[in-house]
């Protein structure tokens, strides 16, 4: 048996690509009517860096990463990706560019089996066009296999092997987050957005989960941004932190730093008393 | 593979390939081929001229019921039109039979493709318009094209008709029912065949996605206007086959029977055949024409009772009422149609006679 869990040939391959993910979201402010979702953001995700987003609820955390994904679109400031503008691109395209994320409250396709979620991110990796695949030539054939090939690989690492055929929408909550990041990998993205991944969650599932995105940033090299209110498994995976508050951007720095800033603390806990 | 496989007790699947065949063993496959080589070799030779017209009709529904389930049950689009593309794939291939002088085989995909492009443009609205404010928008286009089939007079000459000659294929005539049943199936056969095709590969995963959630379609690199834009087209263009389809059976066409009606029959055959299932869209096309013509021979033997000699039946009604029947009863007791039906007798017959 071929050992894919030591090393996927997908992470291999793009470890080996050096794919870039340098991000940049310069002055980015959103507004829903009167209110300020975002205001004035300013933020730096390098390649290969582990940043985490943090801040209490309402913060614009998950407005933040609407924007970068092209979900919003913000009224002043700009987003760049490896160079290129793309604050005005479409969420598709996004994706082409190398931006893949999981969503909050679980996105999946609950009618379809965990394969063919997993499958469908595959889309823009697709090389066939549309007759040789309605008439399943031999090449559309092929080309299915090595996708396939591929999913199987993201099934091993996230150990998914025994739901493979089940649908999404019968899994239970922690699974289907794990699906849920098993189908932003198989988008191959460069910079891979986490909201909330260990939202919900037991203790074994965020173990787990730990260990999967552990693996991803230690070993494979991948580009990670990730909200999470979990402050311990925040902490402990994180190179940086950022810390949002009503929509500004209040503290960064390393997990130390933002452990002893103050107004770090002032913003989770409140004014101290003698302060 | 080494020995054919009958009755799974497992997955004994040996590569991904395996895996993407339409049927999961041998024992369907074999009965597939049966059912094919019975329907091609034995059925056109033992019917009676009633029961072949009967079957041919059945046999366009199907093409056309496979192609309204695209855009309903696998992309969840819902099109209340799908009645007025027929008519027009069935003017499109009249037209360019009659004014152009086209031979069948170009003039039926090619009918197939100018009922895509009509088919697309009334898609347009689903960019911003879901569920039932999208059904209200097809339902103008229905009445739009009707009116214009009608009205355009230079073009389709309205209510009076067109005729179109004898269907030729290669040179050789496609007379009578038996020529037109190969024809017919042959078609139906293939394009079921690609509508399969379709869902176990790239597009029609994406329509499913968008099906299913359209955010999260955006999200994996789909454009989701477009390939809603894509269902319809290609939902239409089975449409349009079948229409010419039935141009070239019936000899002449009118506008009169493109209208609300059939739209409502074809989205009863879907229903009623499961959604989101090209099997089950074969099953609720026969399903619906067999009842279209049982309904009509029971409408002769109670006009012909003496009781009700007296009261003015009306046929229509009848058809209306037993169709609506059918499909609150089936989306009362079997949502999910008749291919949910089909699979719980497969999977008791496998079981049998051990049930668990």
């Amino acid at each position: 048996m071929k050992a894919f869990r030591a090393d996927p040939e997908l992470f291999r391959s793009r470890r080996e690509q050096g794919d870039r993910a340098d991000l940049s979201v310069d002055g980015l402010t959103l507004r829903f009517g009167g209110v300020v979702a975002v205001n004035d953001v300013t933020l730096r995700v390098r390649t290969g860096e582990f940043l985490s987003v943090i801040g209490p609820n309402g913060a614009g955390k998950t407005s933040l990463l609407n924007c970068i994904t092209g979900y919003y679109r913000p009224q002043e400031g700009s987003i760049s990706f490896n160079g290129r503008n793309v604050t005005h691109m479409h969420t598709h395209e996004l994706v082409r560019e190398g931006i893949g994320r999981t969503f909050q409250n679980i996105e999946l396709f609950p009618g379809m089996s965990v394969l063919s979620n997993l499958l469908l991110a595959r889309h823009i990796h697709y090389r066939y066009g549309f007759l040789p695949a309605a008439l399943f030539f031999p090449s559309a054939r092929r080309e299915e296999v090595r996708h396939r090939r591929i999913v199987e690989e993201l099934i091993d690492f996230l150990e998914m092997q025994s739901i493979r055929h089940r649908l999404v929408g019968s899994l239970p909550y922690g699974l289907r987050k794990r699906v849920e990041l098993g189908r932003a990998l198989a988008l191959e993205p460069k910079l891979l957005i986490l909201d909330e991944p260990f939202a919900g969650m037991n203790l074994e599932e965020k173990e787990d989960m730990v260990r999967f995105l552990r693996e991803l940033h230690g070993e494979w090299k991948r580009t990670i941004v990730l909200v999470e209110h979990d402050m311990s498994i925040v902490m402990s995976l994180s190179e940086r932190i950022a810390v949002l508050n009503f929509g500004e951007k209040l503290a960064e720095g390393t997990p130390g730093e933002i452990q002893d800033d103050p107004e770090v603390t002032r913003a989770y806990l409140g004014p101290s008393e003698e302060g | 593979m080494a020995r054919l496989q009958f009755h799974p007790c497992g997955n004994y699947r040996e590569s991904y390939g395996e895996e993407l065949r339409i049927f999961e063993t041998d024992y369907g496959r074999a009965a597939l081929l049966a059912g094919l080589v019975l329907l091609f070799a034995v059925v056109p030779f033992i019917s009676s001229a009633y029961f072949l017209y009967v079957i041919n009709l059945a046999g366009i529904a199907v093409i056309g019921a496979v192609g309204l389930n695209i855009l309903i049950g696998f992309t969840g689009q819902i099109s209340l039109g799908h009645g007025a593309f027929i008519g027009v794939g069935a003017y499109g291939a009249a037209i360019l039979a009659t004014s152009l002088h086209l031979p069948l085989f170009l003039a039926v995909p090619l009918a197939g493709c100018v009922t895509a492009a009509v088919g697309m443009i009334f898609g347009i609205p689903s960019v911003r318009l879901k569920g039932l404010y999208l059904a209200i928008a097809t339902l103008a286009g229905q009445f739009i094209i009707e009116y214009v089939l009608i009205q355009w007079e230079g073009l389709t000459k309205g209510t009076m008709g067109i005729v179109l000659p004898q269907a030729t294929l290669f040179g050789l005539p496609i007379s009578g029912d038996r020529g037109f049943f190969y024809l017919i199936f042959a078609l139906a056969v293939f394009m079921t065949w690609t509508a399969k095709n379709l869902f176990r590969t790239r597009s029609g995963r994406a329509f499913m996605a968008i099906r299913d959630n359209d955010r999260a379609a955006e999200g994996m690199g789909i454009p989701v206007f477009p390939y809603k834009l894509l269902a319809f087209g290609i939902s239409s263009f089975y449409a349009g086959v079948a229409g010419a389809l039935w141009a070239y059976y019936t000899m002449s066409i009118t506008p009169e029977p493109f209208n609300l009606d059939l739209s409502i029959e074809y989205i009863a055959m879907v229903i009623i055949g499961g959604l989101g299932s090209i099997t089950g869209s074969v099953f609720g096309a026969l399903f619906i024409s067999g009842l279209n013509e049982i309904l009509r021979s029971l409408f002769d033997l109670l006009t012909n009772l003496p009781l009700l000699q007296g009261m003015e039946l009306n046929p229509a009604a009848l058809r209306q009422f037993v169709f609506g029947l059918a499909i609150v009863l089936f989306i009362l007791f079997e949502p999910k149609g008749l291919a949910e039906v089909w699979r719980v007798v497969r999977s008791n017959f496998r079981l049998w006679p051990f049930s668990y």
